[in-house]
């Protein structure tokens, strides 16, 4: 029979000072980026960075929960491929992401609408 | 050193069914860099859950893709469930196993038609795309769809499989084993076939895992990575072992696509085997409060989706990160170096699906 | 179906479809459901394409793309819309990117339902359009035998003297 490998998934709420810091730790545990993602809630921004260990299928998740204008440090020096991610939540959402590698100034989706997903009061 | 040019290539291309477009800077015939710009399947469906409530979401979230549309159904759906505290019953499980492997047979075998018609083997295409009609035909007679078919709901499944439907697919799945014996000895074993694919693209093992790349792309080059067994729905009751190929090549991801629809045969034909009586759906009352991330193996990787509900009929948000999303730097990375010649088998290897990508 | 005289080239676009009716028209132009028996070709160029298929709606980013391949497209030409999304918008006509159908682009003469729309409801749509494509070559020549009395029977209300 097959070994089922389900741990449960963690989530840790940290301060955006300490996501480089923290990324950076992921990193050298071998931990790949599973996905990062954002959530517009109550006017402030959810950030949600995963992170999957494929020896364990463990997901850990680190959530920055920041005010709209606050700038986020980009994590493409310790994750290359995280640009696709970033730009992407700089268009959608118009999350600030400071310093991206491969920065496509919000022409990843070449939406004409301006950050679509951080509207949300005509629910 | 030759002089370098940027080639642009796509969005319309006779070999891509889909609009991707990519700007290659090329010396001679060799590529140095591949820049991507994706946006033209995009669609926004994820910013849908301030309109429709996350019942109906159902049906938007199917649409996200039409080849792996039950996967993104049932990976919504597990999602929704893990947030409600829900326990779909175990027949429930075993149809939502049965079908996905159906559907990852038909990706399969769409995917080895498309790569065969890349290098220019027209009739092995017509063969695959033939074969893939049986499967399909079966998805048919069990869900009443070919493409979205629409028989996930929160809380398990809409429709049951009688003893005739059991029998067709049975019959389906050992004439496609059969058959696709006659196709494998040409996709591996052909040496106009091993001369297009041996040696392109390759990604190895540390370059793989360093670019976060998932499903087949990563297994052909030596990661023994498969949600599966993380053991969701049925899986954690049947016996298989990930297909893992260490070259890293054109001709390993070919290799691993093609042993797991004999692995998908296989696991069918398992949970038939042990197929439970009983319920296939519960009801659910009330609404999403919480956030789940729930990772399921779609045909070209790991999916993995976000549902953050907040207790009223409409999701807070609903994220999805589709597996070509993770294998858009790997292509990128093996473009490099490539010959401009082999470029839309490149792009046809990681089994590109724009329209997941792009949502 | 009347005697197929011409045989029209075919060109596919995926506009911001699913996938659903792309796998679908790709799948009437393999054996099991063989549309090439009608005479028709599929083609990757524009430039030398009669009949077009959308499938999917028109976005934001894809209008210029859709628009150029039908001006690319030699007259006369024919547009055919596949699947609910080519044709309204479908489920994501709520989106903020979706501005609607194909024909909010360019004008679509068939349109072909269905979510996914099925092969043989694209195979309707495609014999109507080489039907169609018929009809309009049949005029062309009309016109070119004695285009004064072609314009005086089908447009009177076009002075094409005064236009030249």
């Amino acid at each position: 029979m097959t070994e089922i490998l389900n741990p449960e998934n963690k989530l840790e709420e940290i301060n955006h000072e300490k996501l480089l810091r923290k990324v950076l730790v992921m990193k050298n545990n071998g931990m790949r980026l599973a996905q990062m993602c954002s959530a517009f809630v109550d006017g402030k921004y959810e950030l949600s960075y995963s992170f999957a260990d494929d020896e364990t299928y463990e997901l850990q998740t680190l959530r920055v929960i920041v005010e709209p204008d606050t700038a986020i440090p980009s994590i493409t020096e310790i994750y290359p491929y995280a640009f696709f991610y970033e730009n992407e939540i700089n268009e959608l959402f118009g999350v600030n992401v400071k310093f991206i590698n491969n920065d496509y100034h919000k022409k990843l989706y070449r939406i004409d609408v301006e950050a679509p997903f951080a509207k949300k009061e005509d629910k | 050193m030759g002089k370098r040019s940027v080639v642009p290539f796509g969005p319309q291309h006779p070999v891509l069914p889909e609009p991707i477009h990519l700007d290659l800077v090329i010396e001679d015939e060799k590529i140095i860099e591949a820049i991507p710009s994706i946006g033209f399947v995009h669609r926004g469906l994820e910013s849908l859950v301030d309109k429709k409530n996350y019942k109906e979401m159902m049906y938007i979230v199917e649409r996200t893709c039409g080849i792996c549309s039950f996967m993104h159904g049932m990976a919504y759906c597990e999602a929704v469930e893990d947030v409600m505290d829900v326990e779909v019953p175990d027949r429930g499980k075993y149809l939502r196993t049965i079908w996905s492997e159906l559907s990852r047979m038909h990706s399969h075998l769409l995917w080895l038609g498309l790569l065969a018609d890349g290098f220019g083997f027209e009739s092995l295409f017509y063969q695959c795309w033939r074969l893939r009609e049986s499967v399909l035909d079966v998805l048919e007679l069990t869900t009443g769809g070919r493409c979205i078919f629409s028989v996930n709901k929160i809380g398990g499944v809409l429709k049951d499989l009688d003893d005739d439907m059991i029998k067709a697919i049975l019959e389906a799945v050992s004439k496609v084993e059969v058959e696709l014996e006659a196709i494998k000895k040409t996709f591996l074993f052909d040496y106009s076939v091993e001369s297009r694919l041996k040696g392109v693209g390759v990604l190895t093992k540390q370059q793989a895992h360093d670019l976060g790349c998932a499903g087949p792309f990563a297994r052909g080059s030596g990661l023994k990575l498969d949600m599966r067994l993380r053991g969701y729905d049925a899986y954690k009751d049947l016996d298989f072992e990930p297909i893992v190929s260490e070259d890293g090549d054109g001709y390993a991801r070919c290799y691993v696509r093609t042993m797991e629809i004999f692995q998908s045969i296989d696991l069918i034909r398992q949970a038939i085997s042990k197929l439970p009586k009983g319920d296939i759906a519960v009801d659910v009352k009330g609404n999403p409060n919480g956030e789940a991330f729930v990772r399921v193996e779609q045909p070209r990787g790991e999916a993995v989706y976000y549902v953050k509900g907040n207790g009223t009929l409409f999701l807070d948000r609903m994220r999805v990160r589709t597996p070509t999303f993770a294998n858009l730097p790997g292509l990128v990375e093996t473009l490099k170096g490539a010959q401009f010649a082999d470029v839309p088998l490149l792009i046809l290897a990681i089994d590109p699906c724009i329209s997941c990508t792009e949502r | 179906m009347a005697k197929v005289k011409r045989s029209p080239w075919l060109l596919h676009y995926d506009g911001s479809s699913c996938n659903g009716c792309d796998i679908e028209v790709l799948a009437c132009l393999t054996p099991v459901y063989d549309a090439e028996r009608f005479g028709i070709q599929n083609t990757g160029d524009p430039m030398q394409a009669d009949i077009l298929l959308i499938t999917g709606g028109i976005n934001a980013q894809n209008q210029a793309v859709v628009k150029q391949l039908y001006d690319q497209m030699p007259r006369p030409k024919v547009v055919v819309a596949v699947g609910v999304c080519a044709c309204t918008g479908g489920v994501f006509k709520d989106t903020y990117n979706i501005l609607g159908g194909a024909d909010t682009t360019v004008p679509v003469d068939i349109y072909v339902p269905g979510c996914a729309a099925r092969p043989q409801a694209i195979i309707d749509g495609i014999v109507k359009a080489v039907d169609l494509f018929q009809q309009h070559m049949d005029n062309h020549e009309e016109f070119l035998k004695n285009p004064d009395e072609y314009m005086k029977k089908n447009h009177p209300e076009v002075d094409f003297k005064k236009g030249e």
